[in-house]
């Protein structure tokens, strides 16, 4: 069941590493728009509700700048007739999924790392919950950002619809995570942020979902 | 002998309101060579693409049944070889890699010797471990009978099967076609007249518009 | 053509009706409007204001509905009808938008001030707007209308994290939210009989006013398709091979 999309995603993971396409710019990405923030706070500190909204914003627009790959890559080399005859649809949803959730996580655990050298009030208080936030938000970000990306490859435009598409739909999953993991920071516990958990779980469930069900119209035209 | 049948039934497509064609009937069973043909956008790319799976019909129904039933469209996949000159395969990764990254992602058994023995038909065993991006546009039709034929499936899709071919690799997909006829139902939309001559039945776009 | 004259006289007699009749603090008369407590004379912006969302909502659920019969039928008549009704659903999301902003710098004291149901337009307006610059990027009408159709149906689908949550995790100001204490529910409690007459008729009056817009909307967009369709169709080459 699994071992197919696997293969896909080794497929695109060999790929990556023979171009490295992704993982440069997504890497330069990030030291820019870090060392953009630093740059533009000089000398002061910013406070705690800005760090942790800060925080997601770079992880939305490195998430912008890097998951629409995963299809356009594909798109644009002209693959996408090979990909359909070796694989079932689910198969290609699966597998491109699996490649922008590990991506993701591999960049926002960079971000995390970063983040917390360069900001003193990025500190985290209640650790548990800020991973779990982190693991959660992350799997809702790859998977609008997976179905968004595939409507933008068959779309043709590429750069600019990408985040114009996706802002909206990510929107409710940024604004909670932000909540969250400023409960991370003022040590709120797991039974006051259960509101807003089960927000992001059902986002989760939801998008991933719904998006399994609508690939296949994309994919077949 | 395998018993696989493709039937169409009163087959239109339409892109958007433009009427591609309409009232497509055919029942192509077990083997044989089957020719499409039109002039150029008559939609021949995008009957084979129909009949293939690829995309939807506007309206009426194409299906798939071998001995055990209809094919769900989830599978159907497995079932097709397919070769056009919009495929493309993987550049960065060499021949060799490509297949191997095709049996896995199907799912199915790497069988080098039978490989290596399409390869040596096909002209291809001596550049095999170069890179696709290296061959000229000869050779990557030539790969792409390969890959088409990898599998093992029960109908083999030929979309202008000998553009960009010299008169050896011409020759080599004619042998092919015909081997592969006796015993699973061949496909060949083209314009070729020579194509079109191995034909057994042949089904005119031009009469469906 | 009756029912025409019937909108026509009904709208009139609501935007007069509600402009014009007097709030006061004991209501005798039939046309006098109780004054709430928290909106006092702004209340009047609930003949206008409320249906503007109102359609805004409609519209965006019909946009879906019949997104998701394209997807189904893939009739290019259910995209036209999907398209029209997200075009007048922008036209209504950006006059709740202006209509309410309006009333939050006499009520609030500034125009914005991202209530949750200030953020849930906004995200409506972005929605759409990321709706049409979809549409307007892709050549091929049947891609066009398959990827927006998707994109409707994802888009519905984040829309009740909107509605229904935002107002729980954030700060309300707007009436009828979760933490709006002065202004409760209004309709039903604070109207009196005749306030609540106007403000259902406007409803009514609005409703059917969006749906004869809609009717001319796609109509017109279906019988534009089909002319092109006919005068293009000898010169345009067909695509594939």
């Amino acid at each position: 069941m699994i071992a197919k999309p696997f293969a896909l995603f080794k497929k695109d993971f060999h790929s990556e590493l023979k171009t490295r396409y992704a993982i440069n710019s997504l890497a330069m990405f990030i030291i820019v728009a870090i060392s953009v923030i630093l740059f533009s706070i000089g000398s002061e500190t910013i406070n705690e509700n800005l760090t942790g909204g800060l925080f997601w914003v770079i992880i939305f627009f490195t998430a912008m700048s890097g998951l629409a790959r995963a299809f356009v890559s594909e798109e644009e080399r002209g693959t996408t007739l090979t990909l359909q005859l070796i694989a079932s649809s689910s198969t290609v949803f699966s597998g491109k999924f699996i490649f922008n959730l590990i991506l993701v996580f591999c960049v926002n655990i960079l971000i995390t790392l970063l983040y917390s050298v360069f900001f003193e009030k990025f500190v985290v208080q209640n650790l548990v919950l800020f991973i779990v936030t982190f693991i959660l938000g992350n799997i809702g970000l790859a998977s609008a950002s997976t179905i968004i990306a595939a409507i933008i490859a068959k779309a043709g435009a590429k750069g600019t619809l990408y985040p114009v598409l996706s802002f909206p739909i990510l929107l409710p999953l940024i604004l909670t995570c932000v909540q969250l993991t400023l409960f991370s920071f003022d040590d709120v516990n797991f039974v006051e942020a259960q509101v807003e958990l089960a927000i992001v779980v059902g986002y989760d469930i939801i998008m991933i979902t719904v998006s399994y069900l609508l690939f296949e119209f994309i994919w077949k035209d | 002998m395998s018993s696989y049948s493709i039937h169409s039934q009163s087959l239109s497509k339409s892109f958007g309101r433009r009427l591609i064609f309409k009232d497509i009937n055919f029942n192509w069973a077990d083997n044989g060579i089957f020719g499409i043909l039109g002039p150029n956008g008559s939609g021949k790319s995008t009957l084979v693409k129909i009949i293939a799976g690829l995309i939807a019909t506007s309206s009426g129904k194409i299906s798939h049944k071998n001995s055990s039933g209809e094919i769900i469209s989830e599978n159907l996949h497995n079932h097709i070889g397919f070769v056009s000159p919009y495929l493309i395969l993987y550049e960065e990764f060499s021949a060799w890699e490509n297949l191997k990254i095709f049996a896995q992602i199907r799912g199915i058994n790497f069988n080098e010797e039978k490989l290596l023995n399409y390869l040596q038909q096909f002209l291809l065993d001596n550049r095999k471990d170069d890179l696709v991006k290296t061959y000229s546009s000869g050779m990557k039709q030539r790969l792409k009978f390969v890959f088409a034929l990898q599998h093992s499936p029960d109908v083999l899709i030929f979309d202008e099967p000998t553009s960009n071919l010299d008169e050896d690799g011409k020759k080599v997909v004619y042998k092919i076609i015909q081997e592969e006829s006796k015993n699973r139902i061949v496909i060949i939309a083209s314009n070729e007249i020579k194509d079109i001559e191995l034909c057994n039945e042949v089904l005119s776009l031009e009469d469906f518009k | 053509m009756i029912w025409k004259i019937f909108l026509f006289i009904l709208l009139t007699f609501v935007s007069i009706a509600g402009i014009a009749f007097p709030i006061v603090e004991n209501p005798s008369k039939w046309y006098e409007f109780p004054i709430i407590p928290g909106l006092e004379e702004n209340a009047k912006i609930i003949f206008f204001h409320v249906p503007t969302a109102w359609l805004t909502v409609i519209a965006f659920l019909m946009s879906t509905i019949f997104s998701f019969r394209y997807l189904k039928k893939k009739n290019p008549d259910d995209d036209a009808k999907a398209y029209s009704a997200a075009q007048l659903g922008m036209i209504f999301c950006i006059l709740a938008t202006v209509t309410g902003a309006v009333w939050a710098k006499f009520a609030w004291g500034q125009f914005w001030s991202w209530d949750p149901r200030q953020t849930s337009i906004f995200a409506l307006l972005l929605i759409y707007g990321a709706l049409f610059a979809l549409r307007s990027s892709i050549e091929t009408e049947d891609k066009r209308a398959t990827l927006s159709a998707v994109y409707s149906l994802i888009a519905f689908v984040t829309v009740p994290f909107f509605v229904f949550i935002m107002p729980r995790i954030m700060k309300g100001l707007h009436p009828g939210s979760a933490d709006d204490t002065n202004a409760g529910p209004i309709v039903d409690f604070q109207m009196n009989p005749s306030m609540q007459l106007i403000f259902f008729l406007s409803l009514t009056g609005f409703t059917i006013l969006f749906f004869w817009m809609w009717r001319v909307g796609y109509k017109s967009i279906i019988y534009k398709e089909r002319l092109t369709k006919q005068l293009l169709m000898p010169a345009q080459p067909v695509q594939g091979g």
